[in-house]
C-alpha cells in the first residue's frame, strides 16, 4: 500500500534517546479520552493553527472507532502524526484546555492524536485519494513540512506536483531537526512516505536552486510555484576563532546526530549559545548523548529567554548548566576549540567592564538564529522580500501571479503546525487561482 | 452513635447488610470469611436439587471507561450436595451465632418444600428465602420467576412454606413484571414474613460484535440473563418504594438490587428496605467492601439524628407521590456561577439540543460564561447534570406569585396555573 520512496540509516547517534513523553497504550488513551468534556465550541480547536477537530478526534477514542479518529485528525492535518509528537501543545491545545480553569489536569491532546495516528500509520490506513487530474502542474521548492503539506493538499485536488529538495533525505526539518527524545528521523521518514502514498508527487532530491535550475526557470516550467525552502544557514557571531574545530552551528550539528553520527565521547565541557528553542533542544540532546557538562550561554536573563519556559525547565532537569548575561567575544584553542571568551552583560544587554572570562568548551553549538533564504526569491519579479522572508496574503499568495510561499521561508520560522495550516492554505488558493484563469 | 442493628420480619443481624444469594454465599468457608468481615447476615445460595452450571456464566456493562456498572449471570442455584451445604450451614452458625443466616430456597413439590425447609431448619437457619425470582434457566423448568410472575402460584407455595416454616419467610421477587404491587401482596396473603427485592432482570447485556454473538459466550450459543449491579438501582428502588407505599402492604422489605455503597444502602432504607443485600459489589471488590458500607452508614445516621434503622426505613416514602399532585407552580431557574464555570459551553449545547434553548454562549470576546434566558429557563435541571464542575449551575428558587397548584387541584378545583415557559 505505502510506496517506499526514500528511506535512512538505521546508524544514527539519535537512536540512543528515549522518548520524553512515552506513547499511550489503548487503554491508557480510553482512559484520558474518557475524561474529556467534549466541548461545544471548544477552546482548543481555536488554539490548533490547523483547526483540528480535537473534542471529536477524542471521543472517537474513547468510543474505539481510532479508524474514524486518525481521520478527523488527518482531514485538517495531514502531519497529524508528526505534529501530535513535535506540537508545544502546552501552549496551543493542551494550553487553553478548559480544565486548565480548574483544578483538573488538562487533557494529554498531543499524546491522543499520537495514539490514532500511530494507530493508523500502523494499520496502514489511508484516507486520501488523489482528485481527477486537472492538468495543472506545480513546482515546489523544498521537501519540509510545509511543501509536503501544500503537495498533499494540491493532489487531494488533482494537480501533479514536483518537489525540489536540495538535501537528499526529505522531510525538512522534521527528519534533520527535531529533537529525538520527541521524534526521530525515521518517523518523519514514515510520515513523509505515508503522504508521498497518495500518489503523483514527483521528489527531485540533491537539486539545488540556482544551479540546477532558477527559479525564474521553475516558474516558467510550472503552472504555479510554491517557495517552501524553509531557512537558511546558522546565524554566525562573526567573532574570532569562530572557525576553530568544534565550533558548530546547533542546526547543523543536530542534523549530523540527527541522520548520521557524531561523537562526543571526548567532549569534556559544550556550551550553547542563546536562548531560544533550538538552543534549549541543543543542550538536552547534548545531555541525553552523553556529555557530562552542558552550558546554555545566554546573553540576556532567564525570564527573557525567547525559548518555551517548559522546555528550559526539563533543560535544567535534566542538568543542563546556564550562564546568564554572558555574551561570547572570541573562540581560543590551537586548531581545536578549547575556550570562549566571553563578557558579562548587565541587564540592559550592556558589558560590564572588566567581566572578560573564559568558559571552557571543547564543542560550541552556536544557535542564535538561521539565516532567512527570501532573498532567493527576490530575483523574481513581483515578489517581495523582507527582513528575508518572502511577503504573503493570508493564502500564501506573493506579489507575483501563480507564486506562493509558505512555512518558515514565509513566516520567518517556527512550528511544524504552522506549515502544514499555511501550506494546506496556499493549496487551496493555488485551486482557486486555476479556476480563475479558467 | 446509631445502632445499627436490624430487624427485618424478626431476622435479627447486627448490621443491615447482608450477602445476597449468589455466589458470593456459596459455600461456608466463604459466609464465615464475609462475616469475620463484619458482614451482618448472608442468604445462602439457593438450594434445591443441586445442577450443573454453563461456562463461561457471567459478563459485565462497561461505559465510558468504567467496568460492570452493570452485571448479568447465567448461573443457576447451588451446584452442590445438600448434605454438604446443611453441614456448612451448621458450622457457620455454630462459629458465628450472631450473624443472621437465611437459606435461599427453590424446589417443586409440597413434599419436596416441606423436606428441605425441615432440613434448613434443623441446620440451624434464621430465616428462609423462597426464591420466586430467578429469570434464566430455573424458570424454564417451572420455578424461579415463573412462581413470581403467577400471584396464584406465589400465595400457594408461600402458604406451604408458612406450614412448614417455623423461622421467619421472606419471598424473593421478581422484577420481571408490569407492576411489583400485587406480587408482594400475593406473598403478604401466602403469609410471608416479609419480601425481598429484587432479583435479577431478564436481559441480554451484549452482543460481542466480533463473533456476533451474544455475551456471555458459551460454545456459540448464549441464553437471557439476570441483570444486576449499580444500572439497576434506580429500578429496584422504585419497586421497593412502590410496595413500601402501598396501604395494603405491611410486611418488612429487604431492598436488593445494585447497592454498591453505603448510600445506596441508605435510599433502600429512606425507602422502606429493614435490610440491604449484596451481590455484585462483592464479586467485583471482594467481602471488605463492608467496612465502608457500616462506617459510611453510621456517619450518615449520626449525623442525621437517626439512633436506629426503623426511625429511619421509609423516611422518603413520604415524598414519592403521582404526578397529579406536585405543584406545577413551584419554579425554578439555573443560575451560573461566572467565577466557577470553566466555559466548556456543555450546557449550552445540552439546552439548545436536548432542552428548551434558553443558554447561549457568551458574545464575542467575552469572557465563556454561558448567557441565560431566564424568561424561557423551565428548570429542567439539564445544564446542571452535564456541568462538570461542582456547585457552578444551581438551580434557584423563584417566587413568581402564584400559590401552589396541582394538576388535580387545577382540573378539579380551577386552581390558577403559572404561564408556561419555553413552550415557544
Amino acid at each position: 500500500m505505502t510506496t517506499k520512496r526514500t528511506d535512512i540509516t538505521p546508524d544514527r547517534s539519535e537512536t540512543v534517546f528515549e522518548e520524553f513523553k512515552p506513547p499511550y497504550n489503548k487503554m491508557q488513551a480510553a482512559v484520558e479520552a474518557n475524561r474529556c468534556l467534549y466541548c461545544e465550541d471548544a477552546p482548543c480547536i481555536k488554539a490548533c493553527p490547523t483547526s483540528i477537530d480535537i473534542p471529536t478526534f477524542i471521543r472517537k477514542i474513547a468510543t474505539d472507532n481510532v479508524k474514524g479518529s486518525a481521520k478527523t485528525i488527518f482531514e485538517s492535518n495531514v502531519l497529524g502524526m508528526s505534529c501530535a509528537r513535535v506540537c508545544p501543545v502546552e501552549v496551543l491545545c493542551v494550553g487553553d484546555c478548559v480544565f486548565n480553569e480548574m483544578d483538573q489536569p488538562p487533557i494529554q491532546i498531543g499524546k491522543l492524536q499520537r495514539y490514532s495516528t500511530d494507530v493508523a500509520y500502523e494499520k496502514e490506513w489511508t484516507y486520501f485519494e488523489a482528485g481527477e487530474d486537472t492538468g495543472k502542474n506545480v513546482g515546489i521548492v523544498g521537501a519540509g513540512p510545509a511543501a509536503l503539506a501544500t503537495a498533499h493538499e494540491l493532489r487531494r485536488l488533482g494537480h501533479a506536483v514536483t518537489l525540489y529538495e536540495k538535501r537528499e533525505v526529505i522531510g525538512g526539518l522534521n527528519t534533520t531537526g527535531i529533537a529525538p527524545y520527541k521524534m526521530k528521523a525515521d518517523a518523519s521518514v514514515d510520515e513523509v512516505n505515508w503522504i508521498l502514498s497518495i500518489g503523483g508527487i514527483e521528489v527531485k532530491t540533491g537539486f539545488e536552486v540556482g544551479k540546477d535550475a532558477t527559479l525564474e526557470e521553475l516558474d516558467a516550467k510550472h503552472d504555479a510555484l510554491v517557495l517552501a525552502f524553509g531557512l537558511g544557514p546558522d546565524s554566525s557571531l562573526s567573532a574570532v576563532g569562530e572557525d576553530l574545530e568544534g565550533v558548530y552551528g546547533a542546526v547543523e550539528y543536530i542534523e549530523l546526530f540527527k541522520v548520521g553520527q557524531v561523537d562526543v565521547s571526548g567532549v569534556k565541557n559544550a556550551v550553547v549559545v542563546g536562548g531560544g528553542n533550538t538552543a534549549l533542544d541543543a543542550v538536552r540532546e547534548l545531555r541525553g548523548l552523553g556529555v557530562e557538562s552542558v552550558t546554555l550561554a545566554y546573553r540576556g536573563r532567564e525570564p527573557g529567554m525567547s525559548g518555551y519556559a517548559h522546555e528550559w525547565k526539563a533543560g535544567k532537569v535534566e542538568g543542563v548548566r546556564a550562564a546568564f548575561g554572558t555574551q561570547p567575544i572570541a573562540f581560543e584553542g590551537a586548531g581545536k576549540v578549547e575556550g570562549i571568551k566571553c563578557v558579562r552583560l548587565d541587564e540592559k544587554k550592556k558589558t560590564i567592564e572588566g567581566s572578560e572570562h573564559v568558559l571552557p568548551a571543547d564543542l560550541v553549538l552556536l544557535a542564535i538564529g538561521q539565516g532567512k533564504l527570501g532573498e532567493l526569491a527576490a530575483s523574481l519579479p513581483g515578489v517581495v522580500v523582507e527582513k528575508g522572508c518572502v511577503q504573503v496574503d493570508a493564502g500564501g499568495a506573493t506579489g507575483r501571479p501563480g507564486v506562493y510561499a509558505a512555512g518558515d521561508a514565509a513566516n520567518g520560522g517556527t512550528e511544524v503546525v504552522y506549515a502544514a495550516a499555511e501550506g494546506k492554505k496556499a493549496a487551496h488558493a493555488i485551486d482557486a487561482y486555476f479556476k480563475g484563469q479558467a | 452513635m446509631a445502632n445499627l442493628q436490624s430487624n427485618t420480619a424478626g431476622i435479627i443481624s447486627p448490621n443491615p447488610f447482608w450477602l445476597a444469594s449468589a455466589p458470593p454465599a456459596n459455600s461456608g468457608d466463604q459466609i464465615k470469611r464475609a462475616f469475620d468481615h463484619g458482614w451482618g447476615g448472608a442468604v445462602w445460595k439457593t438450594l434445591g436439587q443441586p445442577i450443573q452450571n454453563v461456562s463461561s456464566r457471567f459478563a459485565g456493562l462497561h461505559y465510558k471507561g468504567t467496568k460492570n456498572i452493570g452485571f448479568n449471570n447465567i448461573e443457576l442455584i447451588t451446584d452442590r450436595s445438600l448434605e454438604t451445604n446443611f453441614r456448612e450451614i451448621a458450622e457457620v452458625k455454630k462459629s458465628h451465632p450472631e450473624h443472621a443466616i437465611i437459606v435461599s430456597l427453590m424446589v417443586e413439590t409440597k413434599q419436596e418444600w416441606q423436606d428441605i425447609i425441615k432440613r434448613s431448619i434443623d441446620a440451624g437457619a434464621d430465616g428462609l428465602e423462597l426464591n420466586f425470582g430467578c429469570p434464566h434457566g430455573m424458570c424454564e423448568r417451572g420455578m424461579g420467576s415463573a412462581v413470581g410472575q403467577e400471584p396464584a402460584v406465589n400465595e400457594e407455595i408461600t402458604s406451604w412454606a408458612m406450614e412448614y416454616s417455623t423461622v421467619p419467610v421472606l419471598v424473593k421477587l421478581t422484577p420481571n413484571v408490569g407492576d411489583i404491587v400485587p406480587h408482594g401482596l400475593a406473598a403478604q396473603a401466602g403469609g410471608a414474613n416479609g419480601v425481598s427485592l429484587i432479583n435479577t432482570i431478564k436481559s441480554i447485556i451484549g452482543v460481542d460484535i466480533d463473533r456476533q454473538v451474544i455475551n456471555p459466550r458459551v460454545g456459540e450459543l448464549s441464553s437471557n440473563g439476570g441483570y444486576c449491579g449499580a444500572a439497576v438501582k434506580p429500578i429496584a428502588l422504585h419497586m421497593c418504594a412502590s410496595l413500601a407505599r402501598d396501604p395494603g402492604f405491611k410486611i418488612p422489605i429487604s431492598g436488593i438490587g445494585g447497592v454498591s455503597s453505603w448510600r445506596d444502602a441508605v435510599e433502600f432504607i429512606l425507602l422502606g428496605a429493614s435490610s440491604v443485600q449484596v451481590c455484585t459489589e462483592v464479586m467485583l471488590r471482594g467481602y471488605r467492601v463492608v467496612e465502608d458500607m457500616i462506617e459510611g452508614l453510621e456517619n450518615y445516621m449520626d449525623e442525621y439524628g437517626f439512633e436506629n434503622l426503623d426511625q429511619m426505613t421509609g423516611k422518603a416514602i413520604p415524598s414519592y407521590s403521582n404526578w397529579g399532585n406536585l405543584d406545577l407552580n413551584f419554579e425554578t431557574i439555573a443560575k451560573i456561577d461566572a467565577d466557577k464555570c470553566i466555559g466548556c459551553y456543555d450546557c449550552v449545547v445540552a439546552c439548545q439540543d436536548g432542552a428548551h434553548q434558553c443558554l447561549f454562549p457568551a458574545d464575542e470576546g467575552k469572557k465563556r460564561v454561558p448567557v441565560i434566558d431566564e424568561s424561557e429557563c423551565v428548570g429542567c435541571n439539564l445544564c446542571e447534570i452535564v456541568c462538570p464542575v461542582p456547585g457552578c449551575i444551581t438551580m434557584e428558587e423563584v417566587d413568581n406569585g402564584f400559590a401552589p397548584a396541582t394538576w388535580n387541584e387545577h382540573v378539579n378545583d380551577g386552581k390558577p396555573l403559572r404561564p408556561k415557559k419555553g413552550a415557544h
